[in-house]
């Protein structure tokens, strides 16, 4: 069968709106989880991010809640997915592989340490086309840096 | 309305021969003809308008109003002929109330600065709407913040008008020094009823600033039949360039106001004790002018009137009319703003999905449209939203532009249901 959306597809690719319409990790998480949050005043995208870290490092969990465009919450979702059992240090280098990813649609890190995470992460490549909704799919990676820093607040860059 | 009912009414407007005369409106984005929606972001150019600014930097450019040569002189005529131009089009009594600024923005933060911080007495307040532009906001937080100004704001009917009642409240002390207020809503389209408006503010001892950044493009804007005493709007949504605006004032309340900025050009004479103002309304025009943008704005101007205003009003009801028409009958669709005198731009938000996606996927089939807060997050607030996207007509803008921009809503709602 043909589909009707080839065109809207490429961007909005299925997994986009499958985690835009029920994203996952949707959710608080009480202390002593680290949270921070994170704010586009442009568009009036809105995310909260949580990580509760074991053994000092290790990201045991991440969960997230807000509101704003399908870019920006699966984004956010997949984010929570994917930086699980990472720690802090891993879950920095593969936020700042994601931004490459997004701001320039390549992926040099993608036959790295992070392969299969940033395979997870590509369809959101697409908006590096729209350099003003960069900051959406960014938004929650900021939070989440900021919330392993210890900062209360982030704002996409 | 019909194309053909239209051309009824305005014999001589033809959409198509208009649009001809918009070299961007051949491109193509994304491999499918431009349909442009966003007009009342910034408009297109006229090839008239292209050509008067090529033609005085090809053939007659210089520094206006110092050099003592022949393409100063030259140059000088041409850029003051734009100030004739706009004070016929604003119906203003003299030339000399037209002061050019780099935008509407700009005009405001002129009359803030030289109107509210130099001659209001501080014991007044000024008087705005909940459905001003950012630019007719900030200024007057500024001068609040800074004077300690009371400012307050008028409420909207959930129509999207301006509440009556609410706003003769607000005059009633006596108090208000300034009524600033839109002439035309960028959000909702609403007209304000100006003449009402400065009726109101004048018997309640106050002064009236309009900001007719999109009215004056969509409707003849006489300042004295309004009763205005500030009306300001912009070049590049009159199909004029970036980089030029336009404050119209009363001449006595020009020459009560002092500088806004200081530099060249505004001054008569200066040492280093100091300096004597230019006259009106060099005064508030320091440093070198926007010259190739005001022979620009005077084109499109003439060009404007060439068209009709009337004729384009005409056309935008009916786009408008039918954009409302066909934008309600898709499920899901809602639509802000329910003004009975308004303008061409059409607001509205697709309940399963985020006006930034809404955009991004009708430039995915090659329709531009504005999403976000327009300038005007306040109004988000009172109209419960985070953002909502618009569509905004303009003189070349057909039918069949609003029939795609539907469909592909039409698509949009499918992709996300």
């Amino acid at each position: 069968m043909t589909d009707a959306f080839a065109d809207l597809r490429d961007l909005y690719q299925e997994v986009i709106l499958d985690h835009g319409r029920h994203p996952r990790n949707f959710r608080r998480l009480g202390p002593p989880a680290r949270h921070a949050k994170g704010d586009n005043p442009m568009c009036g995208d809105r995310v909260e991010v949580w990580v509760r870290l074991e053994e000092g490092e290790r990201i045991a969990e991440a969960a997230f809640e807000g509101r704003g465009c399908a870019i920006s919450i699966a984004s956010a979702s997949l984010m929570t997915e994917t930086v699980r059992g990472k720690s802090a240090k891993q879950a920095r280098a593969l936020a700042d592989a994601f931004r490459t990813l997004v701001r320039t649609g390549r992926c040099p890190m993608c036959g790295g340490v992070h392969a299969e995470d940033l395979e997870r992460l590509r369809p959101l490549s697409g908006v590096a086309e729209y350099p003003s909704r960069v900051k959406c799919a960014t938004l929650a990676w900021h939070a989440l840096e900021a919330a392993l820093a210890g900062e209360a607040t982030a704002t996409s860059a | 309305m019909s194309q053909a009912a239209i051309a009824m009414v305005h014999p001589g407007f033809d959409v198509f021969a208009i649009r001809r005369e918009f070299p961007i409106l051949a491109e193509s984005v994304r491999g499918k003809p431009l349909i442009y929606l966003d007009s009342a972001a910034s408009a297109q150019k006229p090839r008239a308008v292209i050509e008067a600014m090529v033609q005085a930097m090809e053939h007659q450019y210089a520094n206006v109003h110092r050099g003592l040569h022949w393409m100063s002189e030259r140059t000088t005529e041409a850029f003051e002929t734009a100030r004739d131009a706009v004070a016929r089009f604003l119906n203003a009594p003299s030339r000399e109330e037209i002061v050019f600024t780099k935008n509407a923005t700009e005009a405001i933060n002129l009359v803030a600065h030289a109107y509210g911080r130099g001659v209001m007495d501080p014991a007044k307040a000024v008087l705005i709407s909940a459905m001003e532009h950012h630019a007719n906001i900030i200024p007057w937080q500024m001068l609040r913040d800074e004077r300690g100004i009371e400012l307050r704001v008028c409420p909207i009917t959930a129509e999207g008008e301006l509440d009556w009642a609410g706003f003769e409240r607000l005059l009633a002390d006596g108090r208000v020094g300034l009524v600033a207020i839109t002439h035309m809503s960028n959000v909702l389209g609403t007209v304000t009823p100006a003449e009402r408006i400065a009726r109101a503010a004048h018997d309640a001892g106050a002064l009236v600033l309009f900001d007719g950044s999109q009215a004056a493009v969509h409707r003849r804007v006489d300042v004295q039949a309004i009763g205005a005493d500030f009306y300001v709007f912009t070049g590049h949504k009159l199909y004029g360039p970036t980089g030029i605006g336009v404050l119209w004032a009363r001449a006595e309340l020009l020459e009560r106001m002092p500088p806004f900025l200081g530099g060249g050009d505004m001054i008569s004479s200066v040492s280093f004790e100091k300096a004597e103002w230019a006259r009106i309304p060099h005064k508030f025009e320091a440093g070198t002018p926007p010259i190739l943008e005001g022979i620009g704005l005077a084109a499109a101007i003439a060009w404007v009137e060439r068209v009709g205003l009337e004729a384009i009003e005409e056309h935008e009801r009916a786009l408008t009319d039918f954009a409302l028409a066909r934008l309600s009958a898709i499920e899901g669709v809602r639509i802000f703003g329910r003004a009975q005198d308004r303008g061409g731009v059409v607001t509205f938000a697709l309940d399963r999905a985020h006006a930034h996606d809404v955009a991004t996927l009708l430039d995915r089939q090659g329709i531009a449209v504005r999403a976000g807060h327009h300038c005007a997050e306040p109004l988000m607030r009172v109209l419960g939203v985070d953002s909502t996207a618009r569509a905004s007509f303009a003189a070349y803008t057909t039918r069949a532009e609003i029939d795609a921009l539907a469909e592909a809503l039409e698509r949009v709602r499918r992709f996300f249901a």
